[in-house]
This record gives C-alpha cells, structure tokens and sequence, in this order.
C-alpha cells in the first residue's frame, strides 16, 4: 500500500539511518535463510564439507547481530525515536535475536550431519527437505513483510506454521519406529530427531519475527494462541507385536 | 457562521469516542471539560471546535507544531485572553460545573484558581519573600506568622526552599535561571489553586534545570491538576498522563502518554512526533 507509506523524516540522515538498519536486517535474514538451506542440504547429500561451511558460517550472523544491536542503540541514543520508529528499531533488534537463534539452530543441525554422514542411511528424507522448504519460505515472507512494513503479510506467516508442526510430527512417529525397530538405529534417529526440532524451532522463531514485525506496523499485538499442531509431547508408539 | 458551526459538530463526532476512551482509560474524574471551543483571534478562527476533558490531578501535555493552538488553549484555561481586545471564545469550559466563559466570572478569584507559569521566567524586581506574598496578599488577608507559613510551604513545594531560605530577603533577580522558574511555579502554588498551567516552562532552561522542573511536576499533580504545554516531546512523554495533539487549530488526537508516543491512532500525530512534518 504505498498511500500508507510514511512521509521522509525532516532530517535526512535519519531516514538513511532507518534504511541502513532495514537492510542490515534483510541481509542478516537472507543469510539466516540460506543457512537453513544449507545446513538440509547438507544432512540430505550427506555433505559434510557443506556442513563444515555451515558450521563456520554462523560466526557471521553472530556478528550481523552484534552490528545491529549496537546499531539499534546509537540511533535511540540519538534520535529519541517515537511512535512507528521506535517500534521499528525495537523490532529490528528482537528479529537479529531470533535469527541469531535461528543460526544457532541451522548450525547444530549441520553439525548432527557430519555424524550422520558417517552411519548408514535412515529412512527417508523426504519429510526433512519438506519441512525445510516450508520453514524457508515462512523465514523469508517474515523477512520480506518487515523489510516492506507489510502487516498483512506478517499475519499470514504467523498463522501458517500448523503444518510445520504437521510433518515435524510424521518424523517425530517415524523416528521413534526406527529406534523401536533396531536399537542400532538409535544414534541416528535421535540426530534426526534433534534437527527435525530444530526444524520445528526455526519455524517457530520466523512466526516471533512475523508477530515482531506486525506490532511495529501496526501498534498492536498479534493474540496469544497462534495455531499450533506440535503433538509430539502427546505421542505414543506401541513397539511391534 | 453556519460552516464553523458545522465543522464544530464534525469535530464532537470524530473526537468524541477517543476522547471517553482516554478519560477511561486514566481513570479519573475530570477537573475542566472543554466543549466546543471555538476562539477568535480577531478574524481569524484559531481554535476549532476543541472537546477536551483535563483528568483531576493529573498531567495533560499539549503538543503541536507553532501555531496550533496550544498555547492559546491554556490562555483561554484562566481567561488571559480577556486582556486583550478583539480576542474572543465560543463554547463552553467547564470548571466545578461552571463555564469559565461566562460573563459575570470574578477573573481574580479564577485565576487564582488557575494559575500559570510562563516560558521565560519572570520575577517580580523585589524580594524573593515578596515575590511570593504579592500573590497572596491580592486573595487573603494573613498575619506574619501565616505568610511567613505559607512561603515555606510554597518554597517547599516548589522545591526551592533549602536554596533560598537564607537570602529570602534578598532580590530575586539574582536567582538562576531554573531557580526563578522554581520560584515562578512557588508564587503560583502559593494561592493554593486547583490547576497550575504550564507554558514551556523549561525551554529557556538549561538541562538540569530542566530535571528539577520535571520532578517538581511529579510532585506537584499529586495535589494540583496541571497543563503544560510543551514542545519538548520526551518532556510530554515523561511528564504527561494524557496527551493532546494539536493541528492548525484543531484536537487531532488525545490519548495516553503512553500509547501516544509508542503507537498514536492518528496518521498526522504520528508524523508529528516522528519528526515527519512539513
């Protein structure tokens, strides 16, 4: 909506200031996602020099944090920013943080590969790659609605994590056979566990960024039960007769 | 008259509900209702059709770019207008169920009801003790023992008195600054009013000074209903409970401090105190 689009500040180089931490954070979360990407690249093409660079690229968005949180802090200190640019810079910093944590996650997970890479193939990976595919695009519309001050955008991402939780729940009940099967298998299937949860974590922190972003839109929280399908709490598997 | 009648009517619709919303939400009775205020600088309407309700001891700030009219308003809270001729205003303010407007109001005992601190300070050129009397002796008559009280308690409250206490006798010219605007807001408090309006009482003071009148605020709405109009946005964040935002003569929006300055309903407040205007 660009009739919505706010008039420039009377000092310019507050604007440039706002748009340079706007791309700040749209570079920290294009790296975030390419990170996910990878890190299920990895596990998939059993890959582990692809992990090892996974692994090592985290560094860098420990750092982009870093440069936007301190950042963040220099433009309250000089500006006093009200209203919709307060909101702005404050959700600037939340959302560094949940991709940092995203990063944390991506990383962990490449680092389960390079074990995994080692033991012979479990199952399928079909369900990772969906689930990966799925979180991706969730991470990047997030991303995408606060680089465009999109609420509408926001919301859709924030209510479309129920089938994340779906396939993470099929893994979750396939994993548990394997082991139940052949407890040789157990190694692998609680590496998978891990990162199909880490899978199902990133999901969740790219619907915090969605709920981030829709309060500096619009001023107003998002309600507190999201849909959520996460059932592997309740799951029970029976070991075969 | 008929289209500033009309606007009027339109203003009440629009600013109504926000208006209920904001006296509920801070959770107290109102010390002065504005209704449908239109004042007249001569020919020119610079302020239209303002709805505004000032909650009993609390802090209402006033913001707005020059011109807005909110200045004006306060002028018209203790009638300063009356001074000047060719001035007039329309509507109603409502002060313990009278409308300050009318014609037969005593404009002494109002404004020693209503009492108002300015931008710039301004002592009397006599004593620091007679700076604070003067006022008093114009409404009551007190022995020595009485007044001598009653500056205490004026000089306490404002704050100042551990600074002056021992040249009350001398000029108070030779205050500071910060220290005369304390003793401005002493000789106002010192007539006991119930409202004390503010007009940029801190912006020709230094930093510090600044604080010191801030805190005194704090202090002060636990007995007095205050105004202030400030240009100073932290300053109505910090200081103000409920804040109005004033446009070329009209009430844009009246909220909370606190959601006026984090998520403000109104696109031309949020410009505003973005810093996005013009």
């Amino acid at each position: 909506m660009p009739s919505d689009k706010p008039a420039d500040h009377i000092v310019r180089s507050y604007d440039e200031q706002l748009r340079r931490l706007r791309e700040m954070v749209a570079r920290m979360g294009g790296l975030a996602e390419r990170q996910v990407h990878d890190s299920t690249s990895a596990l998939v093409r059993r890959d582990a020099a692809m992990a090892a660079e996974v692994i090592a690229r985290d560094a860098q968005l420990d750092q982009l944090e870093r440069e936007i949180e301190s950042f963040a802090i220099r433009i309250l200190a000089l500006r006093q920013p009200m209203a919709s640019d307060l909101r702005f810079i404050v959700a600037a910093m939340k959302v560094s943080h949940d991709l940092e944590r995203i990063g944390d996650y991506a990383r962990n997970g490449a680092k389960r590969s390079v074990v995994l890479a080692q033991q012979p193939v479990l199952g399928s990976l079909n369900g990772f790659q969906r689930m990966s595919l799925m979180v991706q695009e969730n991470l990047k519309l997030a991303i995408d609605a606060l680089v465009n001050d999109d609420a509408e955008a926001a919301e859709r991402v924030w209510a479309s994590d129920e089938p994340i939780d779906d396939v993470y729940n099929g893994i979750f009940r396939e994993m548990l056979t394997h082991m139940m099967e052949d407890p040789r298998n157990i190694t692998s299937a609680t590496h998978m566990l891990f990162i199909a949860k880490n899978l199902e974590r990133i999901g969740d922190h790219a619907t915090n960024i969605a709920e981030t972003v829709h309060y500096a839109v619009r001023g107003d929280s998002l309600p507190e039960d999201r849909p959520k399908a996460d059932a592997s709490a309740y799951a029970v598997v029976r070991p075969p007769e | 008259m008929g289209t500033s009648s009309e606007t009027a009517t339109a203003d009440v619709a629009s600013f109504g509900g926000l208006q209920a919303r904001s006296s509920a939400g801070l959770n107290a009775t109102s010390r002065i209702s504005v209704r449908n205020l239109n004042f007249y600088y001569g020919t020119n309407k610079a302020l239209k059709g303002i709805n505004l309700e000032v909650p009993d001891r609390q802090v209402t700030g006033m913001i707005g770019p020059s011109g807005c009219g909110k200045s004006t308003l306060l002028r018209v809270l203790n009638r300063m207008y009356s001074l000047y001729p060719g001035q007039r205003a329309e509507g109603q303010v409502l002060m313990d169920g009278r409308n300050i407007l009318d014609a037969d109001v005593d404009l002494n005992e109002l404004r020693s009801k209503v009492g108002m601190v300015f931008q710039k300070p301004t002592p009397f050129p006599m004593t620091i003790y007679d700076n604070i009397a003067f006022g008093i002796r114009l409404h009551e008559r007190l022995s020595k023992a009485e007044m001598d009280e009653r500056i205490e308690w004026a000089l306490t409250r404002a704050a100042i008195w551990t600074e002056v206490k021992d040249r009350l006798h001398a000029s108070a010219l030779g205050l500071s600054g910060g220290q005369q605007q304390r003793l401005c807001i002493a000789r106002t408090i010192a007539v006991r009013p119930e409202v004390i309006l503010l007009d940029e009482p801190t912006s020709a003071l230094d930093p510090i000074s600044t604080l010191k009148i801030e805190e005194l605020i704090d202090e002060l709405k636990r007995d007095f209903t205050i105004c202030i109009v400030t240009h100073n946005m932290q300053q109505a964040a910090r200081c103000a409970d409920q804040v109005a935002f004033f446009y070329l003569g009209e009430l844009v929006e009246v909220a909370p401090a606190a959601q006026m300055f984090t998520a403000p309903k109104e696109r031309r407040t949020q410009e505003y105190i973005t810093g996005r205007f013009g």
